[in-house]
């Protein structure tokens, strides 16, 4: 308390300027989320209009440019990003759970020491170079797997995605696992369970609510990815009947569409209505693991 | 340790002098192109021409070292929104310009000056271990249009016929919906590809595949037809004689029935600077490169044309 007294006017005001300071700069990525969401809905409720509501929500089929019939349903593209994402997270997410076990429970510091950095190391690969990875490795290898004439297709994009989200799934499946208390891993001991009940019979489901929440991160991850996918998966445009079927998702339309497409036409508010489709989903998955993190902190402490 | 101390300040003078001279140096660089930018002339659009006009632009740059030019892609559509909102000074296109552009342009006051700068024979492009050799352009329709879906339609093997395309904004997509699919939409199974050279190396890959590209891409850097594919005869129809876009007597002269020109525009009279570039072009010396890409050379009614819009 001295020392407060001490510091005198200027002290408080300098306290108070760095306040302020700190103060707008939270409340500036608020206004810029909303400025976000505004903008979204602004660009994108007159394709809604010229379209209607029940075209965009119920069509498969999406060619804007079609000399026939100019036609956006975003059905296709949805169904497209939905499998792929899933695909992707049953590869992962298992593989993830088991890898952050192992790092958290089983391997020796040292080994730990070594294998996290190189799993973050793993987020830090550019997503052109793992769609590259895909056009030149994993699609060829799929076509031989199962005798097609090509790997441009759903299962490519999925394995390449099941990559990308396994950092994300990792590191917050390991930090979950590390919060449990360690009275926790004692009491099972000391009761007689070995190491491997005690992980699976108390220390995961202690975790349980952020090992789902970093399943959702991933899948986070895995829908707002563009350059990977639009690589990888050969961006045809039908409705998708399997995964080795060449499928295109929302990122990967908006990408290959908003390059060329006449400023302020019909064309171009659709793609910003898929935007919005977009950043609804990511917005609610994220939130959602949000709240799973916040109710495991509360219920562990 | 004196020794050690005694250095280090030298140590650390010579590396600020070298630090200062490569300030300099990038100085002097970031300078010279700051000053050139003023000069540069933005080309933008086509993919299919992208390689020819770049190859044009560094001939015509060593020639003219005051010249400076940059050539991108993005596809004819994006060269011709980019000539509309003022953002390059020269737009690549193997498509003509849609009423809809040409109404944008004129309700901001453009006329756009149409420059041809070569023929293109449009290549309809297959696997080499597929067997079919020619096509006539309504099986080309249809394959496109998802009509037919197995070679064994066609005399071939009994596959699944998998399609290779460019994305919307490519002026060969819109060519080819246009004089080849009757102004049909396209199979939603096209595979959608970034540009020709991506279509290609799918279709060395792929043995079912099927692509259309333009004819400079079905050549290595040798100027012999790349390994791995196989570029179809064409016939008008079922009773014409098939013609391919590698035969230049029969492209010439018109027998190869899916050519086309490709296109530059300029926003109402070309500058000087850009007139230069485009006389370079179309004089035998830029005719000759051309030719030597694989394209076609400009007939005479195209460059007659050419020379009035250059005035």
């Amino acid at each position: 308390m001295r020392s407060v007294k001490k510091k005198g006017i200027l002290a408080d005001l300098r306290e108070g300027l760095i306040h302020r300071l700190f103060q707008t700069s939270g409340l500036m990525v608020i206004a810029i989320l909303l400025g976000i969401i505004a903008l979204l809905l602004y660009t994108s409720v007159p394709a809604f209009r010229e379209i209607g509501l029940r075209e965009f929500l119920t069509s498969t089929r999406w060619d804007p440019t079609s000399p026939e019939k100019p036609e956006y349903g975003f059905l296709s593209m949805l169904a497209s990003t939905i499998m792929v994402t899933i695909g992707a997270m049953v590869i992962s997410f298992p593989l993830g759970v088991a890898v952050a076990s192992y790092l958290s429970d089983v391997a020796a510091p040292k080994v730990r020491e070594i294998v996290k950095p190189i799993v973050e190391l793993l987020a830090a690969i550019p997503s052109v170079v793992v769609g590259f990875i895909g056009i030149t490795l994993v699609g060829p290898l799929i076509a031989r797997v199962f005798n097609l004439s090509h790997g441009l297709n759903a299962l490519n994009g999925s394995l390449l995605l099941a990559i990308m989200a396994l950092p994300t799934i990792i590191s917050i499946s390991e930090d979950s696992l590390n919060a449990v208390p360690v009275s926790y891993v004692e009491a099972s001991l000391a009761l007689g369970a070995n190491p491997w009940e005690t992980l699976i019979k108390v220390k995961i489901p202690a975790a349980a609510s952020g090992i789902i929440a970093s399943l959702m991160l991933g899948m986070g991850r895995a829908i707002g990815e563009t350059m990977t996918v639009l690589m990888a998966t050969g961006n045809a445009r039908a409705f998708p009947s399997g995964f080795l079927q060449s499928v295109r998702t929302l990122t990967a339309n908006i990408a290959i569409e908003l390059g060329e497409v006449p400023y302020y036409s019909t064309h171009y508010y659709a793609l910003f209505a898929l935007g919005l489709v977009l950043f609804l989903i990511t917005f609610f998955i994220n939130l959602s693991a949000d709240v799973i993190l916040e109710k495991q902190k509360r219920k562990l402490q | 340790m004196k020794n050690k101390t005694s250095q280090s300040p030298k140590k650390l003078a010579g590396w600020a002098g070298r630090i200062g001279l490569a300030l300099l140096l990038s100085g002097l660089f970031l300078v010279r192109p700051g000053i050139a930018q003023k000069k540069m002339i933005q080309i933008k659009g086509s993919d299919t021409m992208v390689n020819l006009v770049q190859i044009m632009a560094e001939e015509y740059m060593a020639k003219n070292p005051g010249a400076a030019l940059a050539v991108l892609g993005g596809g004819s559509g994006t060269g011709i929104t980019a000539i509309i909102n003022g953002t390059c000074d020269l737009a690549n296109h193997s498509r003509e310009w849609k009423d809809k552009e040409l109404q944008l342009a004129a309700e901001k006051g453009l006329k756009p000056r149409i420059f041809a700068i070569a023929i293109d024979a449009l290549s309809i492009v297959i696997n080499e271990k597929n067997p079919i050799d020619t096509l006539t352009i309504t099986q080309v329709g249809s394959i496109f249009r998802g009509e037919i879906q197995n070679w064994k339609v066609l005399g071939g093997p009994d596959q699944k016929i998998s399609l290779y395309g460019r994305q919307s904004n490519s002026g060969t997509y819109a060519f080819l919906q246009e004089h080849v699919l009757n102004n049909k939409d396209y199979s939603p199974e096209v595979k959608e590809m970034n540009g020709n050279a991506q279509i290609i190396e799918a279709l060395t890959r792929d043995e079912a595949g099927i692509g259309y590209v333009g004819v400079g891409y079905v050549y290595d850097e040798k100027g012999q037809p790349r390994k791995g594919i196989k570029v179809l005869k064409i016939r008008q129809d079922d009773n014409s004689p098939a013609y391919s876009p590698l035969d230049k007597e029969a492209v010439y002269s018109a027998k190869y029935p899916i050519s086309r020109p490709l296109y530059q525009s300029t926003n109402g009279k070309p500058s000087a600077a850009v007139a230069q570039f485009l006389r370079f072009e179309l004089s035998p010396e830029g005719q000759a490169i051309v030719e030597r890409e694989g394209f076609f050379r400009i007939g005479k009614d195209l460059m007659a044309q050419n020379e009035k819009n250059l005035r």
